[in-house]
């Protein structure tokens, strides 16, 4: 199959930026002619395959190319950046999430190592044969991606965004991006910074490819200078060859749905952590300003462990998890500091079973906004209710708790209500787990190898886990575990490559123990 | 303070499984009775965790509880918090310690097989001058009627009601007459475990014996008891708004009269939170041509509990001023609804009550789903 047209456009424009010093800028890969079958790397040297592109994805597939491997980067949606990119700050230092990331975002888009693979999907995966036998190259999986087809031709597209201005469908569609608060067009970035900064025509929501129709005329087309719109494009198949495989596929949200007793769904100013994010970023669709119905809210409530910690007979119960779900404490406590810093004169009240500060700097931080006048009463609220009339002017939201430091049940009034939903797996981890042959822990996350002494490995030998499919982790949490996973996938390209190549000038020279290669 | 009412904790801690607690109050904080009395179950499962001894007698707030399950729903630990209290009053009742009106319901139970002490003979007299076949003679689907249905006037009607449709799509059922036995699902939860088990003996054997498929309660107190408490030998249990749904679906109940009415529904606790049947109800009334149904702010899982169950229809708590069904028809009320309309012989009594009460009569009315159902049948 012919791919290399596709990849050596991205490529090319890595290899025109001036390289970042320190880093390799001779790898491999601009030495392979750009078509050929195979994935564009080859067999030069053996390559990674990392699966999903959040800050775990981004992070190995970066410590891997740095160290002078080719990786295959392959990201579900058209940007990387994952759930990182969604997030306003960041706890405990209050980075801006975006600013900390964006810059390792652009450096996997032009890596000379990474062969980014967006809007992309694995479907097949072939584990090594046994040494000595036949077959594709000993200790290698056989890969096969699947490339969405965009519908634009990403190498005229400029992203300069005509077609999205010009969409009959503009701001009708919802942003998942900014989990549905804002609305875009058919053809779309998700985000300002998505790398790469290419358009793509979303097939459910584009009239064109959804209904067979779209007016006399296609509008985005007729935007477009560069002519980069085709929907004649198709889906492509992309045969691989890798010697590791680091999974990095993330997380679900809990749907706040599935706890009736919130009024999630129902009431507008009930709305998840996430969602809180998007509010309150800058770069969000509210301009990082604070409003439910169009008001500053005057009373601010959050709920934590809203699903996580459940422990239920019905194992089959929806909407509850029985584990920790690591990240909620914390970030509970940056968004009641947002409020705050946004919101000088509203009441801010936190409900809490536990208040889990167990980071570096993370009870420093939990102390730091306890002092900004953030109320943490302790008890799990039960249900929130709207008092009297309905409607805009009427009733209020009321949250039923007991306050169990008093001993009494209370009810206290809410104009927002943010829930800490939990971390769960994603709905296709089955699906994952049968194409890798993982396992997975009763958590349904996938199963590291040993739960102590290898938490990167899993039952299969060349595949590693990074980040929170193996179970939730903040981002430092997140971090460490991709770094740990991409050194832990070094040693197998490093055991290949003097196993299997050994004659090869390139490799013996490039990799020399403890050497940088050059 | 008399010894008598001392309870080791211990034994009864391990039974319940009270060390899962966590203590985290959502129990308590969903609680429609902590609002308004002195009982804290969160608080009472504590003082069993920590305390070798309870003394029961000074908490007459036990009696308060309405058994809604709400602390069972929503615990995340599984820990069952009503289950205590149905504990508690347990040892309460084998030492004969209750408020007088339970133990005239139970002694009622016991000696007529219905709470009201009304003689069992005069069980089927809600059905004089209708044809009824008798179980015992065989049929498809059972019609358990329970106390409330059979013997409360208010809510003979909509016994008869059910009776009338069930008829109209001609369904093959029976009742068991005189020889029908209270249910005991409040038995239970006053805290009589023996009698319970001694209901749980003989209505079972007589359902069994009949050898329907089916069985259909009225009363969603019935239900829950058949469904989750009994052992029916695989006879599917139905509460009548699954049957109703169901003849209606089937084409069997034509609903032809128009109904120009708007409707609330009220969700009981029994069907609702605890056996989690929401639409099947909502499905019947939205079948009834020209009605409107409109909703409560607090519907579904959310409904707020009527204060009749648990053995409250006998007992009237410690807290007589604030009635949760006080509260519950003026929301009704605010939806601008004219019928509340109901699927409990319980909280068509307490909520009726309460519409007089609060002296909306004039605007709200509270009816059962199948008297709404018979004026649909024209």
């Amino acid at each position: 199959m012919e791919v290399g047209g596709w990849r050596s456009n991205e490529m090319r424009n890595s290899c025109t930026t001036f390289p970042k010093a320190g880093s390799l800028r001779e790898g491999p890969a601009s030495r392979v002619p750009p078509s050929r079958k195979l994935g564009a790397f080859g067999k030069v040297r053996p390559a990674a395959l990392v699966i999903g592109g959040g800050i775990a994805g981004i992070q190995a597939a970066l410590d891997i190319a740095d160290a002078g491997f080719p990786v295959y980067l392959v990201e579900r949606e058209p940007s990387v950046g994952g759930r990182m990119a969604q997030l306003d700050k960041t706890f405990p230092t209050l980075d801006c999430s975006a600013c900390i990331l964006t810059p390792k975002m652009v450096d996997v888009g032009r890596h000379p190592n990474i062969e980014l693979m967006t809007y992309s999907e694995v479907v097949a995966v072939t584990p090594p044969s046994p040494p000595l036998t036949g077959g594709g190259e000993r200790g290698r999986f056989r890969v096969q991606v699947r490339r969405k087809p965009r519908y634009v031709d990403v190498s005229k597209c400029t992203g300069c965004g005509s077609c999205a201005a010009a969409c009959r469908m503009k701001g009708r569609v919802l942003n998942r991006f900014d989990e549905g608060i804002a609305k875009r067009s058919a053809i779309y970035v998700p985000f300002p910074q998505a790398v790469p900064l290419k358009y793509t025509v979303d097939p459910t929501a584009c009239l064109y490819l959804s209904r067979g129709t779209c007016g006399k005329t296609f509008l985005c087309k007729d935007a477009c200078a560069a002519g980069a719109i085709d929907f004649e494009q198709q889906e492509e198949m992309v045969d691989l060859e890798v010697g590791a495989i680091i999974v990095a596929t993330g997380f679900d949200l809990l749907d706040a749905r599935l706890k009736p007793e919130f009024g999630y769904g129902v009431y507008p100013e009930v709305m998840t952590g996430m969602e809180f994010e998007r509010l309150s970023s800058a770069s969000g669709p509210t301009m990082g300003k604070i409003a439910v119905n169009g008001k500053e809210p005057k009373d601010v409530v959050f709920i934590k462990c809203v699903g996580s910690r459940e422990r239920r007979r019905e194992q089959a119960a929806p909407g509850s998890v029985p584990y920790c779900s690591r990240v909620c404490c914390m970030y509970t406590a940056k968004h009641a500091h947002l409020v705050r810093d946004k919101l000088p004169d509203a009441r801010i009240t936190v409900f809490y079973m536990d208040v889990r500060a167990f980071g570096k700097g993370y009870e420093e931080f939990y102390d730091r906004v306890k002092h900004e006048r953030v109320m943490y009463r302790r008890g799990e609220p039960s249900e929130v209710y709207r008092r009297g009339e309905r409607g805009d002017q009427g009733g209020r939201l009321v949250v039923l708790a007991e306050d169990t430091m008093l001993g009494k049940p209370v009810e206290v009034e809410a104009d927002l209500v943010v829930l800490a939903n939990a971390v769960v797996p994603r709905t296709d981890m089955a699906d994952v787990a049968g194409l890798l042959g993982l396992e997975r822990s009763p958590d349904g996350f996938f199963q590291e190898a040993h739960p102590k002494l290898r938490p990167v490995d899993t039952c299969v030998d060349g595949i590693f886990l990074a980040g929170c499919c193996q179970g939730p982790k903040d981002i430092p949490d997140t971090v460490a575990h991709a770094k740990a996973a991409a050194a832990s996938a070094l040693g197998v390209l490093v055991r290949h490559s003097s196993s299997t190549h050994s004659s090869s000038t390139h490799s013996s020279s490039t990799h020399s123990p403890g050497g940088r290669p050059t | 303070m008399t010894s008598q009412g001392l309870l080791k904790t211990e034994a009864m801690v391990e039974q319940l499984e009270l060390m899962g607690c966590i203590q985290c109050g959502k129990c308590t904080g969903g609680c429609p009775v902590a609002r308004k009395t002195e009982l804290n179950i969160r608080s009472l499962i504590y003082q069993m965790l920590v305390e070798p001894e309870l003394d029961v007698d000074t908490h007459p707030e036990l009696w308060d509880c309405t058994c809604c399950f709400t602390c069972v729903e929503r615990c995340p630990k599984d820990v069952r918090p009503a289950d205590l209290i149905i504990g508690l009053r347990g040892q309460l009742v084998e030492s004969g310690r209750v408020p007088d009106t339970i133990g005239d319901a139970l002694m009622g139970i016991f000696r007529q097989g219905n709470p009201t002490g009304i003689a069992r003979e005069d069980r089927a007299a809600w059905a004089k001058g209708m044809e009824i076949k008798a179980a015992q003679e065989g049929c498809e689907v059972l019609f358990f009627v329970g106390c409330t249905p059979a013997y409360d006037p208010r809510v003979q009607g909509v016994t008869r009601a059910l009776v009338r449709a069930f008829a109209a799509a001609g369904l093959d059922f029976g009742t068991l007459g005189t020889e029908e036995s209270c249910c005991g699902n409040e038995v239970r939860r006053m805290g009589e475990a023996g009698l319970f088990e001694m209901l749980v003996e003989e209505n079972g054997e007589l359902i069994r014996s009949v050898g329907a498929s089916r069985l259909v309660a009225p009363s969603p107190h019935c239900f829950n008891t058949f469904k989750n408490e009994y052992n029916l030998d695989g006879i599917q249990v139905l509460h009548y708004t699954q049957l109703v749904a169901e003849l209606i679906e089937q084409g069997r109940l034509k609903l032809t009269q128009e109904v120009k009415k708007t409707v609330t529904y009220h969700d009981p606790c029994f069907l609702g939170k605890q056996n989690h049947i929401f639409d099947e109800p909502r499905a019947v009334l939205k079948a009834i041509p020209g009605l409107k149904l409109v909703e409560m702010d607090r519907s579904r899982e959310r409904s707020l509990c009527c204060e009749g169950g648990g053995g409250r229809m006998w007992a009237e708590g410690t807290n007589l001023q604030e009635r949760l069904a006080f509260q519950r028809v003026r929301e009704a009320a605010e939806t601008g609804a004219e019928i509340l309309a109901v699927a409990c012989p319980f909280c068509l009594l307490t909520l009726e009550d309460a519409v007089k009460v609060q002296g909306l009569d004039h605007s709200l009315q509270v009816m059962d789903i199948m008297e709404l159902v018979d004026l649909a049948l024209g």
